[in-house]
């Protein structure tokens, strides 16, 4: 055996780096330290709503410690879920999200394809049209909208304010168009070829669509009806305005019009309405979570 | 069996104006198999296009089966397309994938499973029935989307730069799978690609498009030693042919192309005849293929010339070598045999086979 004499000129003017390994510890720490930040900063509030809901309106009003339980009771929920009326609130918001959604989707899904595949004369400025006019913030709609049905009301003796399925009209406006959005550019990032190869196989268009388009891009579909489902479950404003009789209300409206009366604020109950209205989109984020995320990156990169 | 010919007359196509082709005439007999072929934005691709029913036709007339199709939409005219990437439904098995024409067809469930079978039997991708699109190789999936094609049991196979995504080995082993189903099959088709190899194995004619025309139609071997233009004669053979400027002058009752000051090539008696013509001292093209332009032997033929040069770069292919050299101006490529003596700058004398020389008018492009 011999040996090698290692004779390294460049030994000592080699520049010393740190190792690949030590990079990574150290960018892991980093991270860290922020997600606790962030943490801490978004779950405080649904923390301290948890921990209040448990309370009697008695403990609430003391001079404790606001952080801790001291007499955990479950009285606001078992107030909440037996009124009635609470339990109207929820159903009108369910059916109200529902409905969007499907309505939302109904409209959305045909149009994104036909804007994102079918090349007609003003299709690029129609896609850009309707992204402009998810720009228009609901504050500056909900006023014309609510005099157009008046109007309609004097003329045709229909009534559309103060029903809950009037949201079902006022929703899609803020909903459609940010959905179409999503889904053409989902359904861009589609290769041309598959639908010329389905054309060739002898689909029509509307085949096309059913048999291709949507199965393949089911995360883009998925995004935009999660999307439309959080904004109708947590309109507020709307519903505030064309929705009046208590049998009416939606939740978000609900919870405040009800539980506070006058100056007076019953927390442990506004609390646990809340909570418990924040549970439908929880759990569907919770079960579509992988879907959604990848549907919000597709066209990212090429698949 | 259906009659199932192809015919384009004075097809055109135009974007916006831009010419993508410029009026195409060709007759695909029955069983044939063209291939379409010459560089990106010739045409090629716009053509079977076109055939296919993807693009509308600007101008012209297609018949397939002796039928106009012009205003046929795609999934009347039966026909079939292998796409450059494949184009599989990815949420659908290769099963499905296969059988997604018939069920739109609502061909009976038996009937469809026969054709798929049968179909995976040639292509020998049974085993890989009820897998999905992405659990497949590159080589599979182009032979799921062959697959596809075959069971319509089309008039028309069209292809699409097929193999070009694939790498170079897959690429030569799919050329011949492609070629075996043909002689199966027997069905009509027109292929395209940019690969004149490609072209010259699998084709029973091919066609060299260049800017939108057809430059010449004719079977493999024909364009290689019969090319009409400069075009076809660069584009065909790998590697390329050699262009040099010459001029044709007489020698003592003999013609011969002056190459520079000190060199000139003999021209043959069977070749002076054509360029006789010509007038002197014209300012021509001199085409000679590599493999032409080889080491001096003894044996060699009556029509070879002597020239002598000094190698510029050597490239060893093994059961041949390439050698880089330069007269006058010009830079030749030769192929000698692996085992004449060469060097970089020493000089060798290399052996011009004038047989197969070819003379071109560079005002026209045109082989003389």
């Amino acid at each position: 055996m011999s040996t090698i004499a290692v004779n390294d000129k460049a030994a000592p003017t080699r520049k010393v780096y740190r190792s690949m390994k030590q990079d990574r510890i150290w960018a892991l720490r980093w991270s860290y330290v922020f997600l606790t930040i962030f943490a801490i900063f978004f779950l405080t509030p649904p923390i301290y709503m948890f921990i209040t809901s448990l309370k009697s309106s008695a403990e609430i009003g003391a001079q404790t410690n606001p952080w801790v339980v001291y007499n955990p009771t479950l009285i606001n929920y078992i107030a909440l879920l037996t009124s009635s009326q609470y339990l109207t609130f929820f159903r009108n918001s369910a059916m109200v999200s529902v409905f969007t959604v499907t309505i939302t989707m109904m409209i959305a899904i045909p149009s994104a394809f036909a804007l994102a595949r079918m090349r007609f004369w003003g299709s690029t400025v129609l896609a850009t049209g309707i992204f402009l006019t998810y720009l228009v913030p609901d504050t500056l709609l909900f006023l014309p909208l609510f005099k157009m049905f008046a109007v309609f009301q004097q003329w045709t003796g229909i009534t559309l304010l103060n029903h809950w399925w009037v949201l079902l009209i006022l929703y899609p406006t803020l909903t459609v168009p940010f959905a179409t959005w999503i889904m053409i550019g989902y359904f861009a990032s589609i290769p041309k070829e598959l639908d010329e190869a389905a054309i060739i196989d002898g689909a029509s268009w509307l085949q096309t669509l059913t048999r291709i388009f949507i199965p393949v891009a089911l995360p883009g579909i998925i995004a935009a009806a999660i999307f439309s489902f959080t904004v109708s479950w947590a309109q507020f404003l709307y519903p505030l305005a064309f929705t009046t009789s208590a049998d009416q209300l939606v939740l978000p409206v609900g919870i405040t019009t009800t539980l506070i009366k006058g100056d007076v604020f019953n927390w442990g109950q506004i609390m646990t309405g809340a909570l418990l209205g924040a549970a439908p989109p929880l759990i569907i984020y919770a079960f579509l979570m992988d879907y959604y995320i990848s549907g919000l990156t597709a066209g990212a990169t090429k698949g | 069996m259906q009659m199932a010919d192809v015919t384009l007359r004075s097809l055109v196509k135009t974007y916006d104006a831009v010419p993508a082709v410029r009026g195409i005439d060709l007759d695909i007999a029955d069983h044939e198999f063209v291939v379409l072929v010459g560089p990106s934005g010739c045409g090629k691709s716009t053509t079977l296009r076109m055939i296919a029913g993807l693009e509308e036709i600007t101008d012209g007339e297609i018949t397939i089966g002796g039928d106009i199709v012009n205003d046929v939409p795609p999934k009347d005219r039966d026909i079939a397309m292998v796409f450059q990437n494949y184009a599989l439904y990815p949420h659908m098995t290769v099963a499905e994938n296969m059988s997604f024409g018939l069920r739109l067809k609502r061909f009976p469930k038996a009937e469809i499973k026969q054709r798929v079978d049968e179909a995976a039997r040639i292509l020998d991708i049974t085993e890989l029935l009820s897998r999905k699109p992405k659990a497949l190789s590159g080589g599979q999936r182009q032979r799921v989307a062959m697959g596809r094609a075959i069971v319509r049991n089309p008039k028309v196979f069209l292809f699409d730069e097929p193999l070009s995504n694939l790498d170079a080995k897959l690429r030569v082993a799919m050329r011949t799978e492609i070629k075996k189903v043909h002689q199966k099959v027997r069905t009509t088709t027109v292929y395209v690609t940019h690969d004149q190899v490609e072209a010259m194995t699998l084709a029973d004619r091919v066609v060299v498009m260049n800017h939108g025309k057809i430059e010449q139609v004719g079977a493999p071997n024909e364009l290689y030693h019969s090319p009409r233009t400069q075009f076809v004669a660069g584009f065909i053979g790998s590697p390329a042919m050699n262009f040099l400027p010459v001029r044709l002058e007489d020698n003592a009752g003999k013609l011969q192309v002056r190459l520079t000051d000190t060199v000139a090539l003999p021209v043959p008696d069977a070749r002076a005849a054509r360029y006789r013509s010509r007038p002197r001292s014209e300012a021509l093209t001199l085409g000679i293929r590599p493999e032409h332009v080889t080491e001096a032997r003894s044996d060699a033929p009556p029509g070879t010339a002597p020239l002598d040069a000094r190698p510029d770069v050597i490239e060893p292919m093994g059961m041949e070598t390439l050698i880089y050299f330069k007269v006058g101006e010009s830079e030749l490529c030769g192929r000698v045999n692996p085992s004449a003596a060469t060097r970089v700058g020493e000089p060798f004398r290399f052996a011009v086979d004038m047989n197969n020389m070819h003379l071109i008018d560079p005002a026209t492009g045109l082989v003389i």
